[in-house]
């Protein structure tokens, strides 16, 4: 009986050390994949930044308006001005159509059929 | 344990029979036994003595060993524990009202040279020669070949430029990490930005610090890591501001003025949507003061918020809502214009004819200094100071720039009878733009005082100024100044739809002996639109402007500065999303009837 005690908890003993020194181990991984992502995050912002001043870069007012003026005869766009706005009683109301109609099932077969020919 | 009898009856038996006592055995046994008994503790208690001891020394060595470790070992940073830490970069960014970005940080790299690790000196200084067009070779050789051991040659580098460095593969360059600061609107907004440089400066990082503008206002606030990189916003709206300074830079352009400066203000608020000056520069490459020109002429001085200048007669607008509020006068009630009136050597008439009586609406729509000066008397100089005090029209701006907070208005200094008369049309007293507009909004949005402000509120608490005019006063000072533009001196200002009202003025520069330029003005338009239920708040100033399409040159500000800011309003109010008010009956009626 003690004999079994002793053999018992020393196993006990040998599978806690294995799965502490395992759990070490898994723990070490995951710092270094931890670091690893930390620095490809880091990676990451610093392109966004770049990218950021970039598209700012690029959609500063003053290009915007170059583009404009170079693009007039395809884009004809002119600066906003008072007479763009409008009234909402200007747009047209669009005409009621009801719900659409989804999976309709045709019932003009179904109709009952004319009693003559049930009797015949 | 094996248990020995005190009394074994053999060994009593043969006692008895040889007539000794059996007690004495049975004494010995015992006294055998006990002797045994007590060797066994002690025995045992020596053995525990022994554990405790082991169990502590082994304690003793286990702290020991750690702290040899601690101490031979070399420090390691601490892992994050927790993910998603944002990457702080050094300068938080500056964005517009609408989250658009004014100003940023981009990564690059500085060069620097180090002579005694180079192979071939020559070779290198050609190749960046070529590379740096501003480099000299025979320069740069000079500097290796010189006892120093590390040189900055270049503190940023195109990514380009660094590709063709590293291309050279003279391991004597090295490249050197740095953050700048980017300004990817250039000169839109440049005085408000000021701009930045390198503070200390490391071999592996250098400091970013704000120069001028904003950046150096909210330099510690920018630089303070608790931010986490949350951008400061400010209350500028980056179209507005490129539309006005678009517009402005036209108007500069073709008045052939020597600058020009624009603020436009919300008038409830005191939040500037727009402020230029010009000329401006690129924040980028902020230029050196040149110590040869004057300061107000060169680029990085900011005309809006900076320069104090007389601005004439917009201040007639002051004397007139002081008059009013006091119940001196009324609008109707009739001033004596005949001029010139003559005061300790001084002659104060107007600049074209009028009648010899005027009610005061046509005082400030006609615009008469005489007018203006008699009305100033019958309020009297303490009550005229005690009002533009009130107005925040004799102590700094407030505004969020360094370059703001040292340009003082200059006032008379002993408020005489002579200064007060001056005063009432704008003369002798200087004021910068940023000033007059907040003074303008203060009278015209119901009467409370405006404080103007570079930062966006954002739905934040807004700080409540004093009551400087009655509501009343406020509606009757719109009708007179929106009559400026119906029939006064600013009739090039109708906007169709857009009820622009104001008041120019023009005044004479002074010159560094004390006395005036015929023919150099600042003229100014002070203006607030839609006049029935003001919003914004646009003041435009030219500084040196002439209009030169009559027969005689024009410098008022009728024909200068008033068709320009009619232009910035007609851009820019649309883009404010102000609805033009259009009379039903005039104009509109084809979209009607079209359907």
């Amino acid at each position: 009986m003690r004999l079994l005690m002793y053999t018992l908890s020393a196993m006990a003993v040998i599978a806690l050390a294995y799965w502490a020194y395992n759990e070490n181990y898994a723990t070490q991984q995951v710092l270094k994949r931890v670091e690893a992502l930390q620095a490809e995050i880091g990676r990451n912002r610093e392109k966004l930044s770049v990218l950021r001043a970039e598209w700012a870069y690029l959609n500063r007012p003053e290009r915007l308006r170059e583009l404009v003026d170079l693009n007039y005869d395809s884009l004809g766009l002119v600066p906003l001005s008072a007479g763009n706005f409008g009234d909402v009683g200007l747009v047209a109301f669009p005409r009621d159509t009801g719900p659409e109609l989804k999976n309709p099932i045709d019932l003009s077969a179904q109709t009952p059929r004319p009693q003559q020919e049930q009797t015949k | 344990m094996k248990r020995v009898p005190l009394r074994p009856l053999a060994r009593i038996i043969s006692a008895r029979e040889k007539g000794e006592d059996p007690d004495l055995i049975e004494a010995e046994n015992l006294r055998k036994r006990n002797a045994e008994l007590s060797e066994r503790d002690r025995f045992q208690a020596e053995r525990r003595l022994l554990l405790i001891a082991g169990f502590y020394l082994l304690a003793f060595v286990v702290v020991a060993v750690r702290m040899g470790v601690l101490a031979s070992v070399k420090p390691q940073e601490p892992h994050a524990e927790l993910a998603g830490s944002p990457l702080v970069t050094q300068r938080a960014d500056i964005v517009d009202r609408n989250g658009m970005i004014l100003a940023t940080n981009l990564v690059t790299n500085a060069l620097y040279a180090q002579p005694d690790r180079m192979f071939d000196k020559a070779g290198a200084a050609r190749q960046l020669a070529r590379i740096f067009p501003d480099m000299n070779a025979a320069d740069l050789l000079r500097k290796f070949n010189s006892k120093r051991k590390f040189i900055w040659l270049r503190r940023k580098l195109s990514p380009e430029q660094q590709q063709r460095v590293h291309d050279i593969g003279d391991p004597g360059l090295a490249l050197a990490p740095r953050e700048m600061r980017l300004y990817p609107n250039g000169r839109l907004a440049a005085h408000v930005l000021g701009g930045a440089g390198f503070g200390r400066e490391g071999v592996q990082s250098a400091e970013l610090v704000g120069r001028a503008g904003v950046e150096y206002w909210f330099d510690s606030q920018l630089r303070d890591p608790a931010r986490q990189g949350r951008p400061l916003q400010l209350s500028l709206d980056l179209p507005v501001q490129a539309a006005t300074r678009r517009v402005l830079a036209g108007g500069m352009k073709l008045l052939r003025a020597k600058g020009a400066a624009a603020v436009l203000m919300k008038v409830d608020d005191g939040e500037i949507l727009a402020l230029v000056s010009l000329p401006d520069f690129d924040p980028n490459d902020r230029p050196a003061i040149n110590p040869k020109g004057r300061p107000e002429d060169q680029p990085v001085f900011n005309r809006a918020a900076q320069g104090v200048y007389e601005l004439g007669s917009t201040f007639k607008a002051f004397t007139a809502a002081a008059v009013l509020d006091q119940r001196i006068a009324g609008p109707d009630t009739v001033v004596d214009t005949k001029g010139p009136i003559r005061k300790d050597g001084f002659t104060i008439k107007d600049s074209h004819y009028m009648p010899a009586r005027m009610s005061l609406t046509d005082v400030v729509v006609k615009s008469s200094n005489v007018g203006a000066a008699n009305l100033a008397l019958e309020l009297g100089g303490d009550a005229q100071k005690a009002f533009l005090k009130t107005l925040g029209l004799l102590d700094p701006s407030g505004i969020e720039l360094p370059e703001a907070r040292k340009a003082r208005p200059l006032a008379p200094g002993k408020w005489t009878d002579l200064a007060t008369m001056t005063v009432s049309y704008g003369h002798g007293i200087a004021v910068t733009p940023v000033h007059l507009a907040a003074a303008y909004a203060s009278l015209v949005n119901g009467g409370v005082r405006v404080h103007p402000t570079l930062v966006a509120r954002n739905g934040g608490p807004r700080r409540r100024g004093e009551r400087v005019i009655s509501p009343e006063t406020s509606a009757t000072l719109r009708r007179i100044l929106r009559q400026v533009v119906t029939r006064g001196t600013a009739t090039l200002a109708e906007v169709p739809g857009y009820e622009v009202a104001g008041k120019t003025g023009t005044a004479n520069k002074p010159k560094p002996d004390g006395t005036y330029y015929k023919d150099r003005v600042i003229s100014t338009f002070a203006s607030f639109f839609p006049a029935s239920d003001p919003k914004y708040v646009l003041v435009v100033t030219l500084d040196e402007p002439v209009e030169s399409s009559g027969p005689k040159p024009r410098r008022t500000a009728g024909w200068t500065a008033v068709p320009v800011a009619a232009e910035i309003i007609r851009r820019v109010a649309p883009l404010l999303g102000l609805r033009p008010k259009i009379d039903p009956g005039a104009g509109m009626n084809y979209t009607l009837s079209s359907y």
